[in-house]
């Protein structure tokens, strides 16, 4: 991570290519050390609502507030190279430190199921084993929710709001489901160790890091992928869904290449070494609960995407991993993605050309691809419509409207909706990972669903500030949408019909659902 | 209502005379009562294990921990024969309580090498290429799906996704086409008033149309499940998984709605399938219980005039992988079935389950293309003419596999 911090300090002095809000009078221009960039004189201005819609969870004062004062170009810089700790709200940090996920680590909360299970097996008592197997579930099930809390929780406060933004998006990029075997209680670890600390780092260490997962080995099945036992399925979706995108053209004998590239990469939880021959012995790693097993690895030599790979062990999967990284399929996949999500359905086809090229010159520098889509001249127009809300920004940019800076202290209503929604937290059961289309999520089924939850989160604080536990009171609060940032910048937007209907509202809590209800609050 | 054969009859002879179009509307006979249930497997089921090719010796080679025994093998115990459809083709043990009485009455067809020219062998790729019904190579066009192609050129449709999301089979219909997920439906929490305060935000919006449709469905549904309770007693235990959603769709197709989809996700087995029991076991179990159901809920005079189509987007691999499961392969096998369906019987083309005879030395082949297939049912039972059925399926020439 400290070679973080120092590229920080050479993006932030090559950004010469200031885009200032208008109101902000704060232009940088310090000297570039980068390639040139369009002019900012060209480069048509983003409208500061647009970018918090974009870039993070929904506009916030507090957002808005720095967003004018720094400019986009400082703005962007802090968001792009945040400091590593999260300078989250006391309030939100204290409950994200009483969680279990928070205080021990994975491979004890790994060990701690396997022993429970262990145990279930030698119970006979049919009653008994019900119960027993309920507790069983029930503790998956509270590493799982306590993991959803803490990101809620960095998703609504976190000032480092692109990261969130991102971490959302790369564990959907690289999807596991918690209901598959133990994998509800190594989400959380996933998030934390895998995907958040390279949300915005290199993209190789981000492929790395979700390789040397159990999670992901689990998930895809590559813990049982060994030499005379070839499982294709995770090096399948490394190429079609992770890397280069279906269809770049690798082939059927690219996709078994690299499954035995990948034989013998697998979890191994004993505290014991595998017992191994002699001279595979020295071929062994082991981190944490990562394991590459030589005698599990088929060590014939590989053809794969046209490059010899010699058969060695461990090797062979960084080798593969490297030339995986490198592709320009894999810059154009990544960056459509990218710009899919957080911009449009259909991102101009130069803005994407764009970020490729950054990916490419950068070896998949995450935090210079999206520096490149904001700062790219396409980007104010592609923004200006607004991409109609998944219910997860859909929810979360209302409670951050709703609250502003008030921490929430239950984040139980939150996954509820989201779950109603079909959008719940490490629940999306395929690898492909929730859909990021408008289409997807605007079917008439779906808003009728939508605007009941408008109304859940309209009519009161619906559960968002009773604590969790026995004894705990409610400590409610309304819902402010008629707040400083509603007057000062939504509220001129508002289209003509909306403003005509929210004034037959007759309880503020139906002004509230009607406004959340309303194509403005969609987009 | 009408016996199924006089449908027919009125349909072919309806056919015979050239099809009546209006305002280049194909109209579907008149006072037809067709309904039509595409159900989706997503993730490939293991036909392979479900259909089984209990003549060929090279299944039972293929799959020395997966295969279903032969039907009077007298295997060890704890394991289930396959049941005997014919001489070359058994079905899977766990299927006998909810399809074979289906298969007896003739009221199922089996299509076995079924599926697409996709070759990716990815389920993304090949589940969107079956939805949208496309040529494969060509440029996509994402906001066009077959069945909302197909509920363009019929009148008097009544499409219904039951799904959380609409699905890419429906995208691009004329009116926007309605989803619902069928697991989570209470008692509507707006008033009338709120509803049209609702819809009066959207009067200049895109989603206009959407937003409406959305809240005629919630009513519909709601209403249509307010009378589970009561009709709940007739089962000894309430149903739950998907025979809930299918006797609910069933209810739903019973009244307006004519045209549906709905998809069963957990058939990607890479991993301990199991063979005769097990997890695949478990989910066919599940699937045909509620196809059962279906049936039996919407009521035998409907069920006469009903078609379910079971499709999935490839096969897997003919030949077990080295984790007791299996990997993506490519031709699957369809079901179809319904009270009019000529059932009882493996339809289309077929070769016999050998190495020599395996797609890529590895899987099953594609002889029956799913929209040839699906273009010889619908002229069959919308009697759609050519020029229709072509604006479903471009350049393709329907098989009329005399489904029904």
């Amino acid at each position: 991570m400290k070679a973080y911090a120092h590229a920080a300090a050479i993006l932030a002095l090559a950004s010469a290519f200031a885009v200032a809000i208008p109101s902000s009078g704060a232009r940088a221009a310090q000297p570039g050390a980068q390639p040139a960039q369009p002019a900012a004189s060209t480069v048509a201005t983003p409208d500061p609502i647009r970018v918090l819609d974009c870039l993070t969870f929904g506009p916030t004062e507090t957002d808005l507030e720095k967003l004018r004062r720094e400019g986009l170009t400082r703005w962007l810089d802090g968001q792009l190279h945040p400091p590593r700790t999260d300078a989250l709200p006391p309030a939100a940090q204290a409950q994200i430190d009483s969680l279990a996920v928070a205080q021990k680590p994975m491979a004890a909360l790994v060990a701690d199921i396997a022993e429970k299970g262990k145990a279930l097996r030698d119970i006979t008592d049919p009653d008994l084993k019900r119960a027993a197997q309920q507790a069983f579930q029930q503790s998956l099930n509270d590493f799982a929710r306590q993991a959803a809390t803490r990101d809620i929780l960095r998703d609504l406060y976190a000032p480092t709001q692109l990261r969130e933004r991102m971490t959302w998006f790369w564990f959907n990029h690289f999807n596991v489901h918690q209901y598959k075997a133990d994998i509800r209680a190594m989400v959380g670890d996933y998030v934390d160790s895998a995907i958040r600390p390279h949300a915005l780092g290199r993209f190789r260490d981000l492929l790395g890091a979700t390789l040397h997962h159990p999670a992901m080995l689990r998930y895809l099945d590559n813990a049982q992928n060994a030499v005379g036992h070839l499982n294709e399925n995770y090096a399948r979706e490394i190429m079609e869904l992770h890397t280069m995108g279906v269809g770049s053209g690798y082939t059927q004998a690219d996709v078994e290449e690299l499954a035995r590239i990948l034989t013998g990469v697998g979890i191994d939880a004993s505290p014991q070494n595998p017992h191994l021959k002699p001279e595979l012995a020295g071929q062994l790693v082991r981190q944490g609960l990562f394991e590459f097993n030589p005698a599990r690895h088929d060590y014939g030599d590989k053809v794969f995407l046209g490059h010899h790979i010699a058969g060695r062990g461990y090797a062979e999967v960084e080798e593969a991993l490297d030339i995986l990284a490198k592709q320009p399929a894999t810059a154009r996949h990544i960056s459509r993605q990218i710009a899919v999500y957080l911009v449009s359905d259909n991102p101009p086809q130069a803005l994407i050309d764009r970020m490729g090229e950054t990916f490419l010159r950068t070896n998949g520098d995450i935090a210079s691809v999206l520096r490149t889509m904001v700062t790219a001249p396409e980007f104010a127009a592609a923004a200006a419509h607004g991409k109609f809300k998944d219910p997860v920004r859909y929810v979360l940019s209302a409670v951050r409207l709703a609250y502003g800076d008030k921490v929430i202290l239950n984040t139980a209503p939150i996954q509820g909706w989201l779950n109603r929604m079909a959008e719940g937290l490490y629940n999306h059961e395929t690898p492909d990972g929730y859909p990021l289309a408008e289409s997807s999520w605007n079917g008439p089924g779906q808003l009728a669903v939508r605007f009941e939850i408008a109304r859940q989160i309209g009519s009161g604080s619906a559960g968002l500030f009773r604590p969790e536990g026995p004894g705990q009171t409610d400590r409610p609060a309304f819902p402010q949408f008629q707040n400083a940032l509603y007057f000062s910048a939504l509220k001129h937007e508002l289209k003509p019909a909306t403003v005509a209907v929210l004034d037959q509202a007759i309880s503020p809590q139906e002004w509230n659902a009607l406004f959340l209800s309303s194509p403005d609050f969609m987009r | 209502m009408q016996s199924a054969f006089s449908r027919r009859t009125l349909l072919k002879a309806l056919a015979a005379l050239g099809p009546a179009t209006v305002a280049g509307r194909v109209w579907a006979a008149p006072q037809t009562e067709a309904r039509l249930l595409v159900v989706f497997l997503r993730g490939a089921y293991d036909a392979a294990n479900v259909v089984i090719p209990i003549g060929s010796d090279f299944y039972y080679q293929s799959r020395p921990t997966l295969a279903v025994p032969r039907p009077g093998s007298n295997p060890a115990k704890g394991i289930a024969e396959a049941i005997a459809l014919d001489g070359d083709w058994g079905m899977h043990p766990a299927l006998s309580a909810s399809m074979l009485p289906l298969w007896q009455k003739k009221q199922i067809a089996f299509v076995p090498f079924a599926g697409t020219d996709d070759l990716t062998r990815s389920h993304f790729e090949t589940q969107d290429t079956i939805e949208l019904g496309q040529p494969v190579g060509g440029t996509r066009n994402y906001q066009s799906g077959f069945m909302a192609r197909l509920a363009g050129v019929l009148t008097e449709t009544r499409p219904i996704a039951f799904t959380d999301q609409l699905p890419l089979v429906f995208h691009g219909g004329e009116t926007p086409i309605p989803n619902v997920g069928l697991n989570a439906v209470g008692k509507p929490a707006l008033d009338g008033r709120q509803v049209a305060l609702i819809s009066k935000l959207y009067q200049d919006d895109p989603l206009s149309a959407s937003v409406a449709e959305g809240f005629h469905v919630r009513d519909d549904v709601y209403q249509s499940i307010s009378r589970e309770s009561a009709a709940a007693n007739r089962n000894a235990v309430s149903p739950k998984g998907f025979e809930l959603s299918a006797r609910r769709i069933a209810r739903l197709m019973r009244g307006g709605y004519n045209l549906g989809f709905v998809d069963v996700g957990g058939w990607d087995t890479h991993v301990n399938q199991g063979g005769s029991f097990g997890y695949l076991a478990d989910r066919l179990t599940e699937l045909g219980r509620g196809l059962a159901g279906f049936a039996d809920e919407i009521g035998p005079e409907v069920w006469r005039d009903t078609v379910v189509v079971v499709i999935s987007e490839f096969g897997r691999t003919f030949r077990e992988n080295g984790d007791k499961g299996t990997d993506h392969g490519h031709g699957s096998v369809y079901w179809v079935l319904g009270g009019g369906v000529r059932g009882g019987r493996i339809v289309g083309e077929q070769v016999k389950v050998a190495q020599a005879t395996l797609f890529q030395n590895r899987d099953y082949p594609v002889l029956t293309d799913y929209r040839a297939l699906f273009g010889g049912l619908l002229s069959r039972m919308y009697g759609l003419d050519q020029a229709a059925l072509q604006k479903v399926f471009a350049g393709i020439q329907p098989k009329d596999m005399t489904l029904v």
